[in-house]
């Protein structure tokens, strides 16, 4: 009789850690912008991974540095060369927590979290449009990162080309993980 | 009885406890750990070793970088004369030679080039074709193909015999090169120069010539060039050719690559720099110079 209810607590306890739902992709789409006197410079990022757990208020993002595509291949290979050092610090992730649960419909939600670049980690507060229909989990959300809080150095003959605030603009579709 | 009821229920609490705690904390580390999995699988596809060199020549060697798909190259080559002209020729700087060229990406592994030298007023085509990239654990070096046709167009009075087809010369470089670290990059270049028509009988007009390159990284945006054409023989008694070097210094801006060079060759473009250099750097036959290019891109990153 113990042991049975002591199974049942067991089993009870499982399922409940199951039924935590992630939404997960690995097509999100992360763009960069920079506006300047001089220039637009742009690059998408089409191969970003997200996953989001609104039971649990958790998500995650993680993209190679190497995935950002530019217009000019050049521009790429400075990118990833000099103002990256992609090859030193390959990955761009944030780890953060929703303030406000996901319902059926539009959530607009704030984020806290860590973002971190160039293996350096700065907290991030931002709002984000969260929208969950069809179990697929629609987020999108903007935000500016500053480039000295990275230590992203911009040389002297450049330094009208880039802003030193760059414009991040984040949209993924997230579907319905299945658990193994 | 009693007793192992309570030790089930302190385990439960505990338990129930510690998956909160865990929560809490590490939920999205967690999270982070699953998608760390995945990526790794994007890295391993990603793994292409890039920027091998700076610009698409060392000094006048080609290297294995070319305008990738749909990006267009404007490059402006410049040989004063010689330095040892003294203050009269102003240090060489009243002789000039200038090749302009246009290269042009056609896939990313594909780029044709065309130019005109002012150099004996010389037309030159081109491709290069990426055989082989570089990857971080697969492949250890990159291979390009690279020929040029050129055909010089300048009258001579006393030759007016002399018809585009004895005009032609054709030049095909392999292209092999490695990226060894951040900082140095390394090129191996097995050449072939072919002339329609050569000066004299004794001169043979299929030259071979193994040239050698390397880019050593100073700073970020700054690189160090050496370039040596390995000779073997006299294959060109009539013209006394010597071997040619080269030495630049690499700027790079955004759109731009400086490279201020010296080399004991006026031409920039094989057959030129290959065999028709007879200056020597002992001597003071140094020709100071530079390359100018600027990249125009068009490629629209694809929308969703």
């Amino acid at each position: 009789m113990k042991r049975l209810f002591f199974l049942i607590m067991v089993l009870a306890l499982i399922s409940v850690k199951s039924e935590a739902q992630s939404y997960f992709t690995r097509g999100g789409q992360i763009s960069f912008f920079s506006k300047s006197p001089v220039e637009d410079i742009k690059a998408e990022n089409h191969q970003v991974l997200a996953i989001i757990d609104p039971v649990r208020h958790k998500l995650a993002f993680n993209l190679l540095i190497k995935g950002f595509l530019f217009e000019k291949q050049l521009m790429q290979d400075h990118f990833n060369e000099d103002v990256m050092e992609s090859d030193r610090f390959p990955k761009a992730t944030f780890t953060g927590s929703m303030k406000e649960g996901v319902k059926e419909g539009l959530n607009h939600v704030h984020l806290t979290g860590q973002l971190t670049i160039r293996g350096i980690t700065k907290p991030l507060n931002t709002m984000a449009d969260l929208e969950l229909k069809n179990q697929v989990l629609h987020g999108n959300c903007q935000f500016k990162i500053s480039l000295a809080d990275y230590k992203i150095k911009i040389p002297a003959v450049l330094k009208n080309n880039i802003a030193p605030d760059i414009l991040v603009t984040v949209n993924v579709d997230c579907k319905l993980m299945q658990k193994k | 009885m009693i007793t192992f009821k309570r030790i089930a229920i302190v385990m439960l609490v505990l338990a129930a406890g510690a998956s909160s705690v865990f929560s809490q904390d590490s939920t999205s580390v967690d999270l982070l750990n699953q998608l760390n999995d995945s990526i790794g699988k994007q890295a391993a596809e990603m793994d292409d070793v890039n920027s091998i060199f700076k610009a698409t020549q060392i000094v006048n060697l080609p290297t294995v970088e070319q305008p990738g798909r749909n990006n267009l190259q404007f490059i402006i080559m410049h040989r004063f004369g010689k330095l040892d002209g003294g203050l009269y020729q102003l240090f060489g700087l009243d002789n000039a030679t200038i090749r302009f060229g246009l290269d042009y990406g056609l896939t990313d592994r594909l780029s044709i080039g065309i130019g005109r030298s002012s150099l004996d007023k010389t037309y030159d085509a081109s491709f290069k074709y990426k055989l082989l990239q570089q990857r971080e654990h697969k492949m250890p070096v990159a291979v390009s193909l690279n020929e040029w046709a050129t055909v010089q167009t300048i009258k001579y009075d006393d030759k007016p015999y002399l018809n585009a087809k004895y005009r032609t010369a054709y030049t095909s470089q392999l292209l092999i090169a490695r990226k060894f670290n951040r900082n140095l990059s390394l090129e191996v270049v097995p050449t072939w120069v072919h002339y329609n028509l050569v000066p004299t009988p004794e001169d043979q007009n299929d030259v071979f010539l193994l040239g050698l390159a390397g880019r050593m990284k100073l700073t970020k945006r700054l690189s160090l060039d050496l370039e040596y054409d390995l000779l073997p023989g006299d294959p060109m008694p009539s013209r006394d050719i010597k071997p040619s070097f080269g030495v630049g210094l690499d700027i790079e801006t955004g759109g731009h690559v400086f490279q201020f060079v010296f080399s004991n060759s006026q031409g920039m473009i094989g057959p030129y720099y290959l065999t028709e250099t007879n200056g020597t750097w002992g001597n003071g036959d140094i020709y100071f110079g530079f390359n100018i290019s600027r990249a125009f891109g068009w490629k629209k990153t694809k929308a969703k």
